[in-house]
């Protein structure tokens, strides 16, 4: 094996020419944002190292799944968070085949096979599946009417739900649910968000900035059930309402469910690679099978798994170039930044915003302006950032985190902004 | 020489002011001696417009920071305008008719007098008395109550110069006058912040210097003031030891021959004894005992040698002190045996601190003297001043000086005391024992101008006086100077004049003579007085008003500011007296006076190991009942402190812009540590200002000593022994509010007062554990009760920080800013902000970093007062700009163009961001 991609390297440097040994066949599993991105990174370095098959279940090209809040929201179109067309994958010769799920993968005779039986031979395989929403399992989450919020499918639903119905029901106050809640209310439906948890976002926000966000939202005229414990879905043949543990109901024609995501590792697991939670991968986003790679929230990096875009960029960074054989990244787990994508509300949350033993909080409230910061330290180094109202400093403050940087002497104006601190002597 | 005639004010001015607000009135300055003519323009709608009055001698138009800001002091906040009686039962004061107040002063004091003789009732008055009034006040004590139990708040501060005058020229005689200032060529500054306390006549002396620069000025000082920064030679002797100075200038003057012999033979005597007290001349010595550099000594005594001008400037370092009157003496001796007085351009002159100590010391206001420069020992004077008063009786020996006469209060020997127009608890040393005596006695009356002081909370009975651009008198200077303070606002509320209330008082009691209608008749008897019998016939005296006896009221009202003696109608006055080598003792020689050095009473020990040394700040007076209610003067020094050498901060486990308490055997008090005022090793200062209306513990006259001068009675403020200790707290803080805010909790505080703000300095032992325990407490100290209030706030819990804003309508209406290190933002720009109607989004931004951001820049603690020219404009200036003189940093900011008084600061600044400048080459 390690002749052979000795080889490759080998032959990938000399002229194409009728002559030329076999290429590298990479196949990669999923058309998404990980997959692709680990594609052109591999592009960058080695353009010809492989022929390429890609595999999607989605029958689009890779498409930016983050912006499909503003395409709901209508503040975009379809055509608008295209990432790669067609015509595309033709000009750098790689074979899609859009709309056909990969089903089995033979990793003895290396060869994946797709639902409409296309088989495909691999010397490197990249997969990149995903993961798929969370549907909580209450009586009636089967019935017409109950959806994700994670593919261009589900947005054409809840467009089209929008346009004949008129309550609709986000179970799940996290970023998604709050964008998808913004998009249909937008679209003219009146909306309710259910949480399980009594703060919004409580992933990526303190309980001062949920507090603050939901004000936001409600005066815009969002309904909130927190601390609500969906029970069961009710409608004879499409959802009628949303039921509670305490009895109570409130009226739906569209539930969304925006519960969180479960990485996509079916396929993975059946084919006998090595997964916990997710797939399981080394620093180098390579499975326990030397020639299969994996990125993107269906791997499992040192014990976490992912939801967010900048570490996936990461990870398709280490992986390209390690399919390409310049094998020398490593991925290293960073901080990450979150902002809400609903127009009127500035959010920013960076790092371990929570806090907790050791760690130190700097806060500043400005309810009147609608502002809220606050950074936590530990050992004089920023480590987590949450800023609603006035996030222009959330970029210097991720930074901060990024590099570790000694904050001691900036301390009492850091909550003041980069223009401030930059201006004084430290 | 002519003097102006003045347009008429006083008895009209009430109506005038009120029917035409625009007339303006030349009138004299309230607080220190100099006594600078000011013009005052009412306004019906604000405050008055003050001026210096260009046509008065003292000043010429100048005025220094405080007489600037006069207009800020004459509100009616505070002030005391009925009679008050404190109820009985509930110890509350209430309101009450004049009759009935001063039904209850002259009913209580003829019934302790009838019961316990005169000697048991008091009054204690004050050198913010016009002549009028203490002229009343002496009178009914000395000539009708019969006992001399009269004494003043002067007695705290230059009754040792008035022993020393009386010892050496056998009456209270300052020789001198300003204009001797600008004509010598070598002013010695002794025991004097000029700069600061006598600000007009130290800027004199500098635009003199400026034209001649071979006017020399020497500082003997043991701290670095500001007036040491104009000087060419600084003296920083050990504290208590002048005598020792001037005991050794003299043994040089006669070794080195440079004597005036033929003078010292024909009108001086005791030389030989003064002589012998000095030990001989031994420079290593004298430098030892003085604690100064013996080449530095050298250069003063044969500076002050060679020079034949020299005037020698002496204040409150030199009369404060169980020596002050040697320390006098030791001066006046320096003068005599050089021949150097009564010439122009030379002579000892002592600079007083208040409006009217020398009118105080000519109606005889001291338990000492008796009346117009006659004394209470001399049978013949008080048959001369009976006679001329025609009154039933005539003290018959000293009363009771300010100190004993508080502890015969506590001692139950005086049990009646009235004080009129001063603050005891505060100024008092001991201040704890002042409470003491007078919560002994069974009536304290006091007359005032206002309500809440540390000495009416110990009142029975308070009776609203007049104040400054209210009453109608006259004033004396440092320099002899007669000046009228005139009205130029209507009685506000019930006060009256003190005068008048005096005289109700004893025609109260029984006694004529007091029936006076208009105040220019006190003044002619007063004058007349002076003039009764005073002649070679008769008892001669210096002081004489002869020539202003008969004047009506419209001439009274026109008086010409003038200096005594007056012989003659129509005479413009005495610039200079000993022109003719006669003095004032029966064999007309002055005397030199033998003044072995003796060590301040109380000396350091391990327990006390530090020299406590009081005094002014610049920009207040006395106990800030006045001063206090301007915003301008407070942006100069707005806390009380406590400046001390870094090395003895360090012994005493205390930092600059900490906490800490000073502590003597009588008392203690808490204020904030700073360096930077040039204190040598072993001593400290605290400036006198503060009291417990401003401040939660600051009174310094609680700490010092109350040992006092054997001959003058003046005690020793300037050498208390002292330890300094760290004052624990757990955090500091400040607040800014428009209406007054509830501190609870809170250990320390000093209350400064804003344009349309009230600022508090605080620090508090209280733990702020819980999450929202800061913004509780901030919330109900700035009485916001709305959960909804516009409430910004900044926290970093565990740094223990926490800042909080509060908002009305776009308008600050006030902060809190809380810290458990003192690294509390500037105050400056904050402050600012309460006159602005309307934040705008930059100034939103920067509230709770207590700093713009962006745009502007911290000006940093007000320096110039005048135009508000801040500390880090000025040092910006001076390093962009490459500024060397105070008059280059005048001509580009402003600073230092009016009053002049911080250009002092501004020279320390140039050397300071010079030094800065060349340690970060």
């Amino acid at each position: 094996m390690k002749i052979e991609h000795a080889a490759a390297i080998a032959s990938s440097g000399s002229s194409a020419g009728s002559t030329a040994p076999r290429r590298l066949r990479l196949v990669v599993i999923g058309n998404g944002m990980a997959g692709m991105r680990t594609v052109e990174e591999l592009l960058k370095l080695a353009p010809d190292l492989y022929d390429i098959t890609v595999f999607g279940a989605e029958p689009y090209g890779n498409y930016n799944r983050i912006l499909l809040s503003p395409v709901l929201a209508g503040e975009k179109r379809v055509d608008d968070i295209i990432l790669n067309t067609r015509d595309w994958y033709a000009q750098n010769g790689i074979e899609l085949h859009a709309g056909d799920p990969v089903v089995g993968i033979d990793r003895a005779r290396r060869i994946v096979r797709s639902e409409k039986g296309v088989e495909a031979h691999y010397d490197r395989l990249l997969i990149a599946t995903g993961s798929k929403p969370f549907i909580i399992p209450v009586p009636g989450h089967e019935l017409p009417g109950v959806i994700a919020f994670r593919d261009i499918q589900d947005v054409e639903t809840m467009l089209a739900a929008a346009r004949d119905h008129r309550n609709a029901v986000i179970i799940g106050g996290g970023l998604l649910g709050l964008e998808a809640a913004n998009g249909l209310q937008r679209q003219g439906m009146s909306v309710t968000v259910v949480h399980v948890s009594d703060a919004l976002m409580d992933r990526q926000l303190d309980r001062s900035a949920a507090t603050l966000l939901q004000r936001t939202l409600e005066a815009k005229g969002m309904r909130f059930e927190l601390a609500a414990n969906t029970t069961q879905i009710v409608g004879p043949d499409r959802v009628r309402a949303v039921r509670f543990a305490d009895g109570r109901e409130i009226a739906a024609d569209l539930v969304v469910m925006t519960a969180g995501v479960r990485p996509n590792v079916a396929l993975a697991k059946a084919s006998g690679l090595h997964c916990e939670r997710a797939i399981v991968v080394d620093d180098t986003l390579q499975t326990y099978d030397p020639r299969v790679y994996a990125v993107g929230e269906c791997v499992q990096h040192r014990s976490a798994t992912f939801g967010l875009v900048a570490p996936i960029w990461d990870q398709a960074r280490v992986a390209g170039a390690h399919l390409a054989g310049a094998g020398h990244r490593r991925y290293v787990q960073r901080a990450t930044a979150t902002k809400l994508k609903v127009t009127g509300v500035d959010l920013y949350s960076a790092g371990e915003f929570i806090g907790g033993a050791g760690t130190e909080d700097l806060v500043l409230r400005d309810p009147r302006r609608g502002i809220y910061k606050r950074l936590v330290l530990e050992n004089s180094r920023v480590i987590g950032a949450v800023l609603y109202g006035d996030v222009k400093d959330g970029g210097w403050y991720f930074d901060l985190i990024q590099n570790r940087t000694d904050i001691s002497t900036l301390r009492s104006q850091l909550l003041f902004g980069k223009t401030l601190c930059e201006a004084q002597p430290a | 020489m002519s003097f102006p005639v003045i347009p008429i004010a006083s008895a009209s001015a009430r109506a005038s002011a009120s029917a035409n607000a625009s007339v303006s009135v030349s009138t004299t300055c309230p607080y220190c001696g100099v006594g600078c003519g000011v013009r005052a323009t009412p306004r019906e709608e604000s405050q008055p417009d003050i001026a210096g009055d260009e046509a008065h001698p003292s000043n010429f138009g100048r005025l220094c920071v405080k007489g600037s800001a006069l207009g800020e002091t004459v509100g009616l906040e505070g002030r005391l305008l009925a009679p008050k009686l404190r109820d009985a039962r509930d110890g509350a004061l209430q309101a009450t008719s004049w009759d009935d107040a001063l039904g209850t002063v002259a009913n209580t004091f003829k019934r302790i007098i009838e019961q316990h003789g005169p000697d048991a009732v008091a009054l204690y008055v004050s050198g913010q008395l016009l002549t009028e009034d203490y002229y009343v006040a002496n009178k009914l004590m000395k000539g009708y109550i019969g006992s001399a139990n009269i004494d003043t708040n002067s007695r705290l501060c230059m009754s040792s110069s008035v022993a020393g005058h009386k010892r050496a020229f056998g009456e209270d005689i300052v020789p001198v006058n300003y204009e001797d200032l600008e004509l010598a060529d070598l002013v010695v500054l002794v025991g004097s912040n000029t700069a600061w306390c006598h600000p007009i006549l130290f800027q004199r002396v500098v635009k003199m210097k400026e034209k001649r620069p071979e006017l020399t000025i020497v500082v003997i000082d043991p701290r670095y003031t500001a007036t040491c920064e104009m000087a060419d030679l600084h003296l920083p002797l050990k504290a208590g030891t002048d005598v020792d100075l001037f005991n050794g200038l003299l043994a040089f003057l006669s070794e080195h021959d440079t004597t005036d012999a033929a003078f010292v033979d024909a009108h001086t005597s005791g030389f030989d004894a003064a002589l012998a007290a000095t030990d001989g001349f031994d420079l290593a010595k004298t430098a030892r005992a003085c604690k100064i550099d013996a080449h530095d000594l050298l250069a003063f005594y044969r500076l002050f040698a060679r020079t034949e001008r020299v005037v020698t400037v002496y204040s409150q370092g030199v009369n404060q002190s169980t020596a002050g009157t040697d320390k006098v003496n030791s001066i006046i001796n320096c003068h005599l045996v050089t021949g150097r007085i009564g010439k122009p351009g030379m002579g000892p002159f002592s600079f007083t601190g208040q409006p009217n100590a020398m009118g105080g010391r000519e109606v005889g206001g001291l338990a000492n003297t008796l009346a117009a420069h006659l004394e209470l020992d001399q049978p013949a004077h008080r048959e001369l001043v009976q006679t001329f008063w025609d009154s039933p009786a005539i003290a018959e020996r000293p009363g009771l000086k300010a100190v004993d006469l508080f502890n015969a209060m506590e001692a139950g020997r005086v049990k009646a005391v009235w004080i009129m127009g001063t603050n005891p608890v505060v100024s008092l040393p001991d201040g704890e024992q002042a409470k003491r005596a007078l919560a002994k006695c069974e009536l304290v009356v006091s007359s005032d101008i206002i309500e809440d002081t540390d000495t009416n909370a110990f009142a029975h009975v308070l009776l609203p006086a007049l104040g400054w651009g209210e009453k109608d008198g006259t004033v004396t200077n440092s320099e002899r100077r007669i000046s009228r303070q005139r009205a130029f606002l209507p009685a506000p509320g019930e006060a009256r004049a003190d005068w008048r209330i005096i005289c109700d008082v004893a025609r109260r009691m029984g006694h004529a003579g007091f029936d006076f209608d208009s105040v220019h008749e006190i003044f002619d008897e007063h004058a007349r007085l002076s003039a009764h019998r005073n002649d070679g016939e008769g008892l001669p005296r210096a002081f004489n008003l002869r020539g202003l006896t008969g004047m009506d009221r419209e001439r009274y009202d026109a008086l010409a500011p003038i200096q005594w003696p007056v012989l003659r109608h129509g005479d413009a006055g005495t610039p200079r007296l000993f022109e003719d080598k006669r003095y004032r003792h029966a064999d007309g020689r002055a005397r030199f006076i033998a003044t072995p050095p003796r060590a301040p009473a109380n000396a350091v020990d391990d327990d006390y190991p530090l020299v406590l040394n009081t005094g002014r700040v610049r920009d207040q007076w006395h106990t800030m009942t006045r001063s206090g209610k301007s915003a301008k003067l407070a942006g100069h020094i707005g806390e009380a402190f406590i400046d001390m050498h870094p090395q003895d901060a360090l012994a005493c486990g205390v930092r600059e812009g900490e906490l800490a308490r000073v502590s003597s055997r009588w008392g203690s008090m808490v204020a904030r540590v700073q360096h930077g005022g040039g204190m040598s090793r072993g001593s400290v200062f605290v400036p006198i200002h503060w009291n417990d209306q401003v401040a939660s513990d600051a009174r310094i006259g609680a700490v010092a000593n109350p040992a006092v001068d054997p001959v003058s009675g003046e005690p020793e403020f300037k050498h208390t022994p002292v330890a300094v200790e760290k004052f624990h707290v757990s955090w500091h803080g400040f607040a800014l509010s428009r209406t007054a805010p509830l501190l609870d909790d809170v250990t320390y505080w000093t209350r400064i007062q804003g344009t349309q703000f009230v600022r508090h300095e605080i620090a508090g032992r209280r733990h702020f554990e819980g999450s929202d325990d800061h913004r509780e407490w901030a919330r109900a100290a700035l009485r916001v009760d709305d959960p909804h209030a516009d409430w910004l706030e900044y926290e970093d819990r565990s740094a223990g920080v926490y800042r909080a804003v509060h908002v009305v309508d776009d308008r600050i209406e006030g902060c809190v800013f809380l810290s458990e290190r003192p690294d509390l933002p500037a105050r400056a720009w904050l402050s600012g902000l309460f006159a602005k109607e309307k934040l705008d989004d930059e100034d939103r931004i920067g509230l709770l970093l207590g700093q713009p951001i962006g745009k502007g820049v911290d000006t940093g603690p007000t320096v110039c007062s005048c135009f508000g020219v801040g500390r880090n404009t000025i040092c910006t200036a001076i390093r962009e700009k490459g500024l060397k003189t105070a008059a280059e940093v005048t001509s580009c900011l402003k600073a230092g163009g009016n009053c002049g008084s911080c250009v002092p600061e501004l020279k320390k600044l140039i050397v300071e961001t010079e030094i800065a400048r060349l340690s970060t080459v």
